[in-house]
């Protein structure tokens, strides 16, 4: 096990020449922005943490990054509904810029409030780019509280860039009080599932749809995650973050023989391959 | 500047009624100190001077009976006396245990908002416990919320910052069955009071982003009226961040939340009884991401190095926080420069409010404005409000007229030393009730359930005592995953459902160094003896360390004593015994203390047809233990692994029913409460510890509430596996194997007792690690999940692992 964790270790620090530059959006009330960074950078990209003044400021640029993810937490408070404040800063004052990153099929994550951030502000589901009205909502989960419980996933796309090599059925940690996915119409959600858009549903330990507390909040056509329609803008609930390392797992105490990784650090690695193949591309073009 | 020359003239008597009608606080011997000093200048105290003297000397900031000179007299079971003298009772106990340990890792102790010791060569880590229990008796969703943002800014404060990375949490309520939905007397209904701490814990630890890891939850009639409500943090700092200063010449800054009137005089209410008609303005309004984005900003100018000194602003608000900063110094402050929430406060009013999220910093003149930048840059207030000067005076003024202007030296020493006298008689010894009596009233139910044991009902009862009970209800609404440490979850086992015995924290994921954190509670104890009850929750907490793998080298724990009047000697003796019973265990331990705090005056005042009455809390104990995990990949959890595994039971098993959860159930106060023999459990824990660390143990939980009965059913339904077991082949104690009753066996506390399960490949191993210690294998993890026990008088009793889940994990009717 030893070994297994330097190994680790080396990898950290072994950027390459040309790192991939992942950013990690902070604001008022960001919380899971450190775990975000090991797990990036332990799925080989070089990351940041960087508040978003600096980029409405224009200090910083957001294109001068490779992957963006918005982390979990509660965004300025959760005041009005979960993500909207941030939904709107990104929708009203960086909107341009953050067209022009999507739009070049940079990978973007949105993890639990950052999913909610994404959803709000349009970029999720993404069905035409960047959605003009509100097509799709998280709201207050069925039990009527905030829940941290491990659940499993099943993977269900082959369009969204973020969910290869993940095995068909696995355990993450959810911790949120607004996790239920609404979509605008049942017609509106048939659309979804046809495009592939449905990265991730809840299912049980068998991978067979179940009710509470497998569905941990509710969430129509059990939706964990969803992506855009070209596949680079992924939002989810549940924390990959909390499962890039072995011994974060529920119950590693019952688990042999461990595995080296956690299983959420593939999400990151398939995002940081993304950038890194088409990085090749470019100098290959 | 006002002047009641009035004042100097005022009796003793009088000057106490003022204490009493301005809600100082104060004693008449206290307000005559104030006096002669003002006296001494020639003139009368301002309101302010008065408020900020009341602030800085409430028994919340200063522990005046801890620090009191004590004389306490206890009387044996034969009617003997005896005295014994204490010139400073915290220092001759919890403080005098420390000191002669000298642990050169305990690096800041009991002189910083939080107890700091080192982690490794560039780290240490800050812990602090407090508790919240008055204003969350009159606002429970407020008190609690704020008790836990004023915890978090305590670690924030130690040293120049330490980032928080766990929180625990303890609550003490009434109970919550049909009584709790009555309002108690004049108060809130129970269960008010236990949704609204439980909420206002969860929204703002979830909202701080910290994870909640460890805790417990107590229900008493005790508690009914005085709800307890403990929050600690524990923070991680660089090494060299873990000194301050203040130097005269640098600025006053305040940073955070804005100003406004609520929490005036909470410092000062928390010093007294609760009684009816309280105002709740006394408490403060919390607002957690104001504290997040502070913090944030916060630990990027520490590690700039911007500031040099940093403290809370907690009770007591800015006269608390700038008084305490500028001891040695002085400090000048103008209060128009105070940011405030809205217009319409008087001067008094923005020094003394405890309005929340605010921290004071001492910042070099040169370095104000890239700090400024910085606080701006993130949206958060940042004010300068004054200067640390070097004439040792505190000196506040707004707009000119200066409302405070005296000595720190009176401000910090001048409050006159108590003398009390305490009392303890040893209650008589009452047997422990036969197995036939039964003193419970008879019902309907319990003839037709007459089909089985006693004793498996009993078990099933004990289970679903709220005390024991399954807490998950409380747990999952308390994010315990965010920050990514805990490797060791508060809820372990095949589907998270088992209660672990300690939480373990990696802290870097490059590194399997961690960290372990636990506690020990147990109030009902106190009704037999408090220092018994004090060593088994000091025994409890460590024991929940060594349980998971915990080192035992480095064990450090904290106090938080909570009680009623020490005015009256046999509260004060019961602190006493106490407080003498941490120091006696501690030291053959090695478990230096490294924080606390009490909180006293837990009391309820009410008047019943003309007459007054009062009821208090029994003294209780929290002991909160903290240490480090060599390798995080080796820690134990409690649940059972593996069907054919061994089951053993480590410590011996005595005749001690009193206080058990069983006696509850019997309805009988009758037994000896748990005693400890600390020099023989710490060989034990010394020997189960190496075993855990050689690999040698698939599973271990300790034994409290419940005794072994409670311990192996947990670990079953954690596990969903059964077993077989004989009790007869448990090591107990002669009288105990003499009297052969299983219920006693089963339901015991005896303290450092552990139930561990061993692989038979483990096995040899195992037992040449515990040689000569008193260690007995009594059965076997069964694949069926069926609970059987052979009992002393040779019976089977049996449950199914899903009538024990079902027992234990619906035991709290959470409804509103």
């Amino acid at each position: 096990m030893n070994n297994k964790i330097a190994n680790q270790k080396s990898k950290i620090k072994n950027v390459s020449v040309h790192p991939v530059k992942a950013l990690v959006l902070r604001c008022a009330g960001t919380n899971c922005d450190q775990e975000t960074m090991w797990a990036l950078e332990q799925a080989g990209a070089c990351a940041e943490r960087v508040h978003i003044n600096a980029f409405v400021r224009e200090e910083r640029e957001i294109n001068d990054f490779d992957l963006m993810v918005v982390p979990g937490g509660f965004s300025f408070g959760d005041d009005i509904a979960s993500g909207k404040v941030l939904a709107n800063k990104l929708l009203y004052k960086l909107k341009g810029p953050l067209e022009q990153f999507v739009g070049a099929g940079k990978p973007v994550i949105g993890i639990c409030n950052g999913f909610q951030v994404l959803t709000k502000c349009g970029l999720l589901p993404g069905v035409s780019g960047w959605d003009s009205s509100l097509k799709a909502t998280l709201t207050d989960n069925d039990s009527g509280k905030f829940e941290c419980r491990w659940v499993f996933l099943k993977t269900g796309s082959r369009r969204c860039l973020f969910t290869k090599g993940l095995p068909d059925v696995f355990p993450l940690p959810v911790a949120h009080a607004e996790g239920k996915f609404v979509p605008e119409s049942e017609k509106f959600f048939k659309s979804l599932e046809k495009n592939g858009q449905v990265a991730f549903r809840y299912v049980n330990a068998k991978g067979r749809k179940a009710g509470y507390p497998w569905n941990p909040n509710g969430s129509f056509g059990d939706v964990a995650g969803i992506c855009n329609k070209a596949g680079n803008v992924l939002g989810l609930m549940p924390h990959p973050e909390r499962y890039a390392f072995t011994f974060q797992h529920s119950h590693w105490t019952r688990v042999k023989p461990l595995p080296v990784n956690g299983v959420g650090l593939q999400i990151f690695k398939n995002a940081v391959r993304a950038v890194e193949k088409s990085k090749k591309l470019e100098i290959r073009n | 500047m006002q002047k009641s020359d009035e004042f100097l003239s005022l009796s003793k008597d009088s000057l106490y009624a003022l204490s009493r009608e301005r809600g100082l606080s104060l004693s008449a011997e206290e307000m005559l100190a104030i006096q002669s000093y003002f006296a001494e200048q020639g003139r009368g105290p301002s309101d302010a001077e008065l408020e900020t003297i009341a602030q800085t000397w409430s028994e919340h900031c200063k522990h005046k009976t801890f620090r009191a000179a004590i004389e306490h007299t206890e009387r044996d079971e034969l009617g003997l006396e005896r005295k014994r003298h204490y010139k400073d009772l915290l220092k001759d106990t919890i403080v005098k245990v420390t000191q002669e340990l000298q642990k050169p890792w305990c690096l800041s102790v009991f002189k910083d908002n939080a107890g700091i010791v080192s982690y490794d060569n560039k780290e240490a880590l800050a812990f602090k416990v407090e508790t919240h229990n008055h204003p969350s008796a009159l606002e429970p969703y407020g008190g609690a919320g704020t008790g836990l943002g004023g915890v978090i800014r305590d670690v924030l404060g130690a040293g120049l910052g330490a980032r928080p990375i766990a929180n625990t949490d303890v609550f003490c309520f009434g109970p919550l069955d049909e009584a709790g939905r009555n309002k108690s007397m004049g108060g809130l209904s129970t269960r008010r009071i236990f949704h609204g701490v439980v909420s206002g814990v969860r929204d703002y630890g979830n909202r701080m982003g910290i994870p909640t890891v460890n805790g417990a939850v107590y229900f008493d009639d005790d508690f009914k009226d005085n709800p307890l409500v403990f929050c600690g943090t524990l923070g991680l700092m660089p090494v060299h961040t873990i000194e301050k200063a203040v130097c005269p010449g640098d600025r006053i800054v305040m940073t955070g939340g804005r100003v406004g009137r609520d929490g005036i005089h909470g410092a000062t209410f928390s010093s007294d009884s609760l009684t009816t008609g309280i105002e709740s303005s006394v408490v403060q309004i919390g607002n957690p991401i104001v504290q997040k984005k502070m913090m944030d900003v916060l630990l990027a100018a520490r590690d700039k190095k911007l500031y040099r000194g940093i403290t809370d602003c907690g009770a007591g608000g800015l006269s608390s926080a700038v008084g305490e900063m500028g001891e040695k110094t002085g400090a000048d402050v103008s209060l128009e420069k105070v940011p405030l929430k809205y217009k319409g406060l008087s001067p008094w009013e923005i020094w003394l409010s405890e309005s929340q999220e605010r921290m004071v910093l001492a910042v070099p003149p040169g370095n104000l404005e890239e700090l400024q930048a910085l606080f701006s840059s993130e949206d958060v207030d940042c004010t300068d409000i004054g200067i640390f000067t070097d004439n040792q005076r505190l000196r506040v003024s707004y707009d000119q007229e200066v409302i405070v202007d005296m000595c720190m030296g009176f401000l910090h020493d001048g409050v006159p030393k108590q003398h009390l006298k305490s009392f303890w008689s040893c209650p008589p010894e009452v047997p422990f009730i036969s197995e036939t009596q039964d003193p419970r009233p008879k019902t309907q139910d319990r003839k037709r359930k007459k089909s089985r044991y006693e004793l498996e009902r009993a078990l099933l009862g004990i289970l679903a005592q709220p005390t024991v009970a399954s807490k998950e209800w409380i747990i999952r609404q308390y994010d315990h995953e965010v920050q990514g440490r805990t490797v060791l979850k508060p809820l372990v086992g095949t589907q998270s459902q088992g209660p672990g015995d300690a939480a373990v924290l990696q802290l870097h994921p490059s590194s399997l160094q961690g960290t372990a954190l636990a506690c020990g509670v147990n109030p009902h104890f106190s009704r037999w003896d408090p220092y018994w009850m004090a060593a088994s929750v000091l025994d409890e907490a460590v024991r929940n360390l060594v349980a998971v793998g915990a080192r035992l080298d480095r064990i450090a724990v904290l106090d938080n004593f909570c009680g009623g009047d020490p005015q009256d000697p046999r509260i004060l003796g019961g602190l006493v015994r106490c407080a003498q019973a941490c120091y006696d265990v501690a030291s053959v331990y090695g478990t230096p203390f490294i924080s606390g705090k009490d909180s006293l005056y837990n009391q309820f005042e009410w008047e019943a047809n003309g007459i007054k009455e009062k009821r208090s809390i029994p003294t209780t104990l929290l002991i909160s233990a903290v240490s480090q995990v060599g390798d995080v990949s080796k820690v134990v959890s409690m649940d059972f692994k593996r069907a054919g595994n061994w089951i053993y039971v480590l410590g011996e098993t005595r005749d001690e029913l009193g206080g058990s959860r069983y006696g509850i159930w019997r309805n009988t106060a009758g037994g000896s409460v748990p005693r400890l023999n600390p020099q023989d459990t710490w060989g034990l824990y010394e020997k189960l510890a190496e075993a855990i660390s050689q690999g040698l143990v698939s599973a271990c939980h300790d034994c409290s509430e419940g005794g072994l009965g409670a311990a192996l059913a947990e670990m079953s339904l954690a596990g969903e596996l059964g077993f077989y077991l004989d009790v007869r082949k448990a090591l107990l104690s002669a009288d105990l194997r003499n009297e052969a009753r299983t219920d006693k066996v089963l339901f015991s506390e005896s303290n450092g007792r552990f139930v561990v399960e061993v692989s038979p490949r483990a096995k040899r191993g195992f037992l040449s690690c515990l040689k000569g210690m008193p260690v007995s294998c009594i059965g076997q993890v069964r694949e069926g999940k069926r609970l059987q026990i052979t009992g002393m008088e040779g019976k089977t009793y049996a449950w199914s692992v899903s009538e024990v889940e079902k027992a234990w994990r619906n035991g709290i009717d959470v409804r509103n």
